[in-house]
């Protein structure tokens, strides 16, 4: 018994010093680990923590069978594993003390954003041969795991993204990444925005971008429905303009988040969105729009697939139509199915377009492209069983892609974009579009 | 070493930079090669003067470093190269003395003096650079060095200095524990800072070294307060994660003041199945216990924080809008929480790692705050394509969320799900429908017609699974479902799940009386496949034996006797000892009378049904949005939620500095403190919004953030969709609605004075009211109403007497008034000020008013109708005049100041066609020929605002151009002044019951 005691009054001494000297920091370590588990590169931004302690993350990778079914927060013994799936790399972040898991995993597509920023496509290949300056990225964004740096037009002044010209230029003459003039944007006002940005074009693109979201079931009628919209924008002004954004029907939008430029308190008293953007390519506003207003929903999917129960073979039809279109025509037009695992096969004939069907992942796919409204496309066929098998009892579901220009689906229009406190005329341009996000058929 | 440069120079002659031997690629792995002396060549690169060599050296040992090589050996070579002028090889030196310094803490100490030199450099850059440093090499003889340049660094000039300082702090701490004294010090010293920068910084390094110190916070609570919408956002979590847990221990408790006015007077109205099923028993406890405590005042120092935090729900950050969300789960009314839902639910868009965090927040709300998200049950629908843990939390909300109404679209919906492919999820779906069936009784009957048709699914594990729910439902009445039972009897010729079997077996041994002839066949079956049973089946098959013999001894005696027997040499020690058991108890024998006497009694005692319950059920006592809430475990470092406390301790101690107001109590003068920090961050978040704040009047701010101190004020607030819907118009934003309460209320502090102001009609309060007192009021509102629509008000608020101790603080407030509005007059003191005009104003209106139209208004009270950037040169500003307008009773008399700003005079300014809601009318002005540059005009228009506080939009035109402009009237602005005796007001005062 008294062992016990002592036993337990030495763990807990051991456990507390062990608590003094690595008072918490937010983000400890970060590894990036492929998708066949190997690790390819590793930052700590205090003591190394052993990369043994991957092997915790590697033991839930496996029970998850999918990579994204990993829980994102994986609790070891000495610390906690927080990890990101994005471009078939996991990140893991390891912590060790309480922190906010949204914080951690927000900073973390953070940096994703910020490598998509530098480099176009953020993949092994890519993180491998801008090592040194994903290093340098990492390090500024971070200091003692907490973060510093997150904004895009920051980094981009304290280490240049590397692009085809600077890397030719640099073998040449040897100079280098570094932003040679030290940087200012973090200590002016309007921390986003970098100071002395010059442009012989000044123009300003705003890009309304409209998903539906939607669940149609089997009848056709639908179940929810809802519009997400963002505005991404594309600035290049010279200067410090201050740009003003009103709408025709500003009450359209439901919830709304901003871009940190934008002036909340014109928000709230105008509805017109005020703001000195940073420079180059950011989201200004994603918004949602109310779910009292009908959700025009622009295709129809025709369907008739069937199993019987004796027979080896099973039919399959589907056709595509435009419903709510508002004139417009329906492109890049791309129907998924997962079948169901009875499936062994299917021979089908699209109208238009090409299809495949992976007999392994039993991922049906038909590209259609266009909607002719005249001649609608449709796959027709028949699906070979297993033979013997009961027939499946489930249905695949039929998820929707497409775009349509042009439109934004909602309404919504801007009325006007001002710009102050610079001289020059600017190019404005709006663009609009509508696409499916989340677009499910149930059958 | 000598060789070194020889070797180089042979290399850099023959071939110069990026020849083959220098250009591996890092990521190759050539240069990882076991050779002993693999790093040679590095070492030679970085001992040359060529900047582009050290730099690729620099450049293959980071490579190195990233993929984890061991690289420390170079540490000589390397740490040479820290005062290199090439800033990229001296950044990649500094990652590299950052990663090593641990290992090598002598040769570190060689780069120290370089960093000391940098800390006094000219450029704050470089000075916070070389602090950063610095105090990021982790070697403990440095700590006096780091110390001081941390101190120094405390008072720099530069804020970014200061905020790698606050950075610093940690650091420090995490090396040296034993220096937390004089930290607490720079803490302190870098809390009182007033920029954005940091703030984030210095309350992170709070958080780490010293989060006990709450006292530190005092002081500059407010300010953080106004500051946070500028802070950057990873500041704001913090900040805001922070304050929460100061609100903790500072104020009261906002929901103990709603279970007594629920007792009071809720319960009665709304007080069905709904708010009972919420959180019946915490509630009518906490009620039942504080009737005698005196009623709550909601600080308005935790008013502050709440409207503060607010807008932050638009944040673009998932991790700022979670934090806000719990901020206000934690600390506001339970009224006001609901306006979280929507942001939440926004950001289940986002990506699924973020979606599987908050859902497990939204998981642990739901249970406790239903109503919330029950507007958006359609959003938390299971998509195929979502991964499983996605789906299984959806569901989780979904059974969370289903009540009496929504159950028919929930349980369509779980339909569509047990047809899935994810056969995890149809699994999980099953426990739901379990539950579903539990909570509300009008479906049990259904749930469970669905999950015996489940019964014949081809799939074991859905069959399985459904036994198990079953089972589960029917403890909760089997004797109505002798058919089931039997049913399931049938099943175990098929099912091989062995929790399916060993449930069915609980489920006869159980109920066997209600199928006394299937039930001895069972056992008959089972005895036969009994050794090839899992373990779980074998108990359960004993469990049924013993049961039988003891209802049916008749038929089943032998068969007992047979299983025990081979259960008595079983391999299982569990079975054996069980079997044992069971022979001691059922069958009796000689000595061991007394237990079987009441075998029975202990077998078929009757059983509680299990209670089929979230597994988020009261995860709440963690901190919502921590990780220790998400693993539903306690994480290191997490620290607890304080429990608010029952006396609230002082709250002067947030004052800033002694006030001059001497005549004033204690309470208003904190209020009035807290002006500057409105104006400032007002005037910070844009060049183009101090204009609407400047002109306000004096007690602006002091009312915003006391006003609705009230004690029920929002009780709708949320709940009420239609309310949101308002926002959305943009026609009570919440300061806008506190304003137009702290009117209120300041009209009931003026109580002998007769009341009232000019302008206009009382505004329809039942919209916007929202204060639980004014709700008597609106009834006796409505019933004048009818009697006299549409006319000048005669009315009088309840007294504070009648008023809960509560009201009397916000009584204080001087809102609106303020401004001089009749005349402008300068008496001695700021008090008077106010309360002279206003009873100017007041006994002004015992006689009719000569409409002076055009009078000399004040610039106090001014608004902004449109700025003069808005405008092209055109600025517009206007004011409620206060007095009846000439043309018609029912109209507003509003002053509309042009002034010309630009260079070119503005041509024919009118009024355009307004689009009016129903019942407004706008008197328009006669058009203004022509607005020089630099002069002003001034006009008179008349809107009647119908009682309402609608905002009139109309056009502003000129020549050539076109404003929307709209005008929303303070509620105050609408009302008319009446003339009452003491002895009327009283009279008054009792009908309005003011309870």
């Amino acid at each position: 018994m008294f062992l016990g005691l002592s036993i337990c009054r030495g763990f807990q001494t051991e456990k507390d010093s062990l608590r003094s000297l690595t008072v918490s920091t937010m983000i400890h370590s970060l590894f990036l680990i492929n998708s066949s588990g190997d690790i390819f590169l590793e930052k700590h931004w205090k003591s190394v923590v052993s990369r043994s302690v991957c092997d915790y993350f590697f033991e839930a990778q496996e029970r998850a069978t999918e990579a994204e079914n990993v829980p994102p927060v994986i609790p070891t013994p000495h610390h906690y594993l927080l990890s990101v799936y994005r471009h078939k790399i996991f990140f893991v972040a390891v912590i060790q003390t309480e922190v906010p898991p949204l914080f951690v995993i927000e900073f973390l597509h953070r940096v994703v954003d910020t490598f998509q920023d530098y480099f176009g496509v953020c993949s092994e290949p890519v993180i491998k041969d801008n090592v040194v300056v994903v290093y340098e990225v990492l390090e500024e964004m971070l200091d003692n795991g907490f973060p510093l740096a997150t904004e895009s037009n920051i980094l981009k002044e304290l280490i240049k993204p590397p692009t085809i010209l600077r890397t030719v230029v640099n073998t040449i003459t040897g100079s280098t990444n570094v932003g040679d003039q030290l940087p200012t944007g973090q200590l002016s006002v309007v921390p986003w925005r970098r100071t002395g940005v010059k442009y012989t074009n000044n123009e300003a693109y705003f890009d309304v971008i409209e998903e539906i979201d939607a669940i149609i079931d089997k009848s056709g009628s639908t179940i929810t429905a809802e519009i997400q919209g963002v505005i991404d924008a594309c600035v290049k002004l010279t200067g410090m303009p201050d740009l003003t954004l009103s709408f025709m029907n500003p009450r359209l939008l439901d919830d709304v988040s901003f871009h940190p430029c934008v002036r909340f308190k014109r928000w709230e008293s105008e509805r017109i969105l005020s703001f000195i953007p940073p420079d180059g390519n950011f989201r200004l506003l994603s918004y949602h729009v109310s779910a009292q207003n009908l959700v025009a929903i622009p295709v129809y999917v025709k369907h008739n697939i069937s199993f019987r129960d004796s027979s080896s073979l099973g039919r399959f039809e589907i056709t595509v139509g435009p419903k709510q279109t508002m004139g417009k025509t329906i492109e890049g037009v791309t129907v998924t199915s997962q079948m169901p695992r009875g499936v062994l096969n299917m021979s089908l004939t699209p109208s238009q377009g090409t299809h495949t069907f992976d007999p392994v992942t039993k991922m049906l796919s038909w590209d259609v492209g266009k909607i002719n409204p005249q001649k609608l496309p449709s796959l027709k066929g028949t699906m070979s069983l297993q033979a013997g098998a009961s027939k499946p009892d489930e249905n695949p579901t039929i998820n929707l892609q497409f775009k349509i220009q042009q439109l934004a689906i909602s309404g919504l229009k801007v009325n006007r974009l001002d710009m102050y406190g610079e001289k020059y005329k600017p190019f404005k341009g709006i663009k609009y579009m509508t696409k499916a996000g989340k677009f499910q058929v149930r059958t | 070493m000598s060789a070194a440069p020889a070797y180089n120079e042979d290399k850099g002659g023959s071939a110069g930079p990026g020849e083959p031997e220098y250009g591996h690629d890092p990521a190759s792995g050539g240069i990882f090669s076991s050779d002993y002396k693999r790093h040679d060549d590095l070492k030679a690169m970085l001992d040359t003067n060529k900047d582009s060599l050290k730099l690729e050296a620099m450049k293959r040992i980071v490579a190195m470093i990233a993929r984890g090589k061991n690289a420390s050996d170079l540490f000589p070579a390397v740490v040479k190269n820290v005062a290199c002028k090439n800033i990229e090889v001296k950044k990649l030196v500094y990652v590299y003395l950052v990663r090593y310094a641990e290992e090598q803490q002598d040769l570190a100490l060689l780069s120290i003096s370089t960093f000391q030199r940098g800390l006094k450099d000219p450029n704050q850059l470089i000075r916070a650079s070389a602090l950063r440093v610095l105090s990021s090499i982790r070697v403990p003889i440095i700590v006096p060095i780091m110390m001081l340049a941390i101190k120094e660094a405390a008072s720099d000039m530069s804020p970014y200095v200061r905020k790698t300082a606050a950075h610093a702090i940690p650091k420090l701490y995490s090396l040296d524990s034993d220096q937390k004294d004089q930290l607490i010090e720079v803490i302190e010293k870098l809390l009182a800072d007033k920029t954005t920068l940091v703030a984030g910084s210095v309350v992170m390094a709070f958080e780490e070294v010293c989060p006990e110190r709450i006292d530190l916070i005092h002081k500059n609570y407010r300010k953080l307060c106004n500051l946070l919408i500028d802070v950057e956002e990873w500041g704001q979590v913090v900040i805001i994660s922070m304050l929460t847990r100061y609100a903790r221990t500072q104020f009261l408790s906002p929901t103990q003041n709603e279970s007594l006015l629920e007792e009071n007077s809720e319960k009665a109205f709304y007080g069905s199945e709904e708010d009972e099923a919420k959180g019946p028993g915490s509630e009518e406890a906490a009620s039942t216990a504080l009737p005698a405590r005196k009623p709550y005042v909601m600080d308005p120092d935790h008013r502050l924080l709440l409207r503060n935090t607010k807008p932050l729900l638009q944040s673009r950050s998932a991790a700022v809008v979670m934090a806000v969300a719990q901020l206000y789960f934690h600390l506001a009314p339970k009224a006001e929480v609901g306006v979280i839902a929507k942001a939440l639910v926004r950001l289940l868009r986002s990506h699924s790692e973020v979606q599987y965090v908050v859902l497990q927040n939204v998981a642990t709300m739901s249970i406790k705050r239903r109503g919330m998200f029950e507007p958006y049950l359609k959003s938390f629908y299971i998509r195929s394509t979502d991964p499983t843990q996605i789906k299984i939390l959806k569901l989780e909300v979904l059974t969370n969320l289903a009540n009496e109404t929504n159950i028919p679209t929930v349980l369509r919906e779980f339909q569509t799900y047990i047809r899935s492919m994810d056969k995890d999820f149809v699994a999980a779906t099953i426990q739901a429908i379990g539950r579903c069936a539990t909570n509300i009784g009008r479906v049990r009957d259904t749930c469970l017609n669905g999950l015996v048709q489940l019964l014949s699914n081809r799939d074991e594990l859905v069959v399985a699974e459904s036994v198990v729910v079953i089972k589960k439902l029917l403890q909760m009445q089997p004797a109505q479902h002798g058919e089931i039972i039997k049913h399931l009897a049938k099943l175990t010729d098929n099912i091989q799940v062995p929790m399916a079997r060993a449930s069915i077996l609980w489920l006869i041994g159980e109920y066997c009386e209600h199928v006394p002839r299937i039930a001895p066949d069972v056992l008959r079956k089972m005895a036969k496949s009994f050794t090839a049973e899992e373990d779980i089946v074998k108990l359960q098959v004993i469990n049924l034996a013993a049961k039988l013999y003891l209802t049916n001894s008749k038929q089943t005696k032998l068969l007992t006797q047979y299983v025990l027997s081979l259960a008595k040499y079983d391999q299982n020690y569990d079975i054996r000892d069980r079997a044992r058991f069971t022979r001691q108890l059922i069958v009796p024998s000689e000595q061991g009378g007394a237990l079987s006497r009441h075998a029975k009694k202990l077998f078929l005692a009757p059983k509680p049904a299990p209670v089929l319950e979230s597994s988020f059920k009261d995860r709440d006592h963690f901190q919502l949005g921590s990780l220790s809430h998400l693993l539903n475990a306690k994480a290191t470092g997490y620290q607890e939620l304080p429990d608010w406390p029952e006396e609230a301790p002082d709250p002067s101690v947030r004052n800033v500095e002694v006030p001059e107001w001497t005549k004033c109590s204690n309470r208003e003068k904190r209020k009035e403190k807290e002006k500057p920090f409105y104006s400032d961050s007002e005037g910070e978040s844009g060049p183009t919004e101090s204009a609407d704040s400047d002109p306000e009047s004096e007690s602006e701010s002091e009312s915003k953030s006391s006003s609705e101190s009230g004690s029920g004020e929002s009780s709708s607030e949320s709940d009420n969709e239609d309310q949101e819907e308002d926002e959305e118009k943009g026609r009570t934003s919440e300061s806008e609605q506190s304003e137009e309460e702290g009117k209120k209320k300041k009209m009931k502090k003026r109580k002998k004075v007769p009341e009232g102001q000019e302008g206009g009609l009382s505004s329809d309060e039942g919209s916007d009211s929202s204060s639980s007192s004014s709700e008597s009021e609106m009834t006796s509102e409505t019933e004048e109403e009818q009697v006299e629509p549409a006319s000048w008000r005669k009315k009088t608020p309840p007294s504070s007497k009648s008023a809960p101790a509560a009201k009397e603080v916000s009584l204080l407030d001087l809102e609106d008034f303020t401004p001089a509005s009749v005349q402008p007059v300068s008496p001695p003191t700021v008090v008077s000020t106010s309360l002279a005009a206003d009873l100017e104003g007041l006994t002004l209106t015992d006689s009719p008013l000569v409409p002076s139209l055009l009078s000399p208004v004040s610039g106090a009270g001014r608004q902004e109708l449109l700025h003069r950037v808005a405008g092209e040169g055109l600025a517009v500003d206007y004011t409620f005049s206060r007095q009846p307008f000439s043309g018609d009773p029912h109209m507003v008399s509003v002053h509309i100041h042009f002034s010309n700003s630009s260079d070119t005079p503005i041509k024919a300014l009118h009024l355009g066609t307004p689009k009016l809601p129903p019942g407004i009318s706008i008197q328009e002005f006669p058009e203004i020929e022509s607005l020089a540059p630099g002069e002003s005009a001034t006009v008179v228009m008349g809107i009647n605002f119908c009682d309402s506080t609608q905002a009139a939009n109309f056009q502003l035109c000129t020549q050539t151009r076109q404003f929307y402009v709209s005008i929303q009237p303070p509620v105050g602005e609408l009302m008319a002044p009446v003339f009452l005796s003491e002895n009327e007001f009283k009279k008054e005062q009792g009908l309005q019951g003011g309870r």
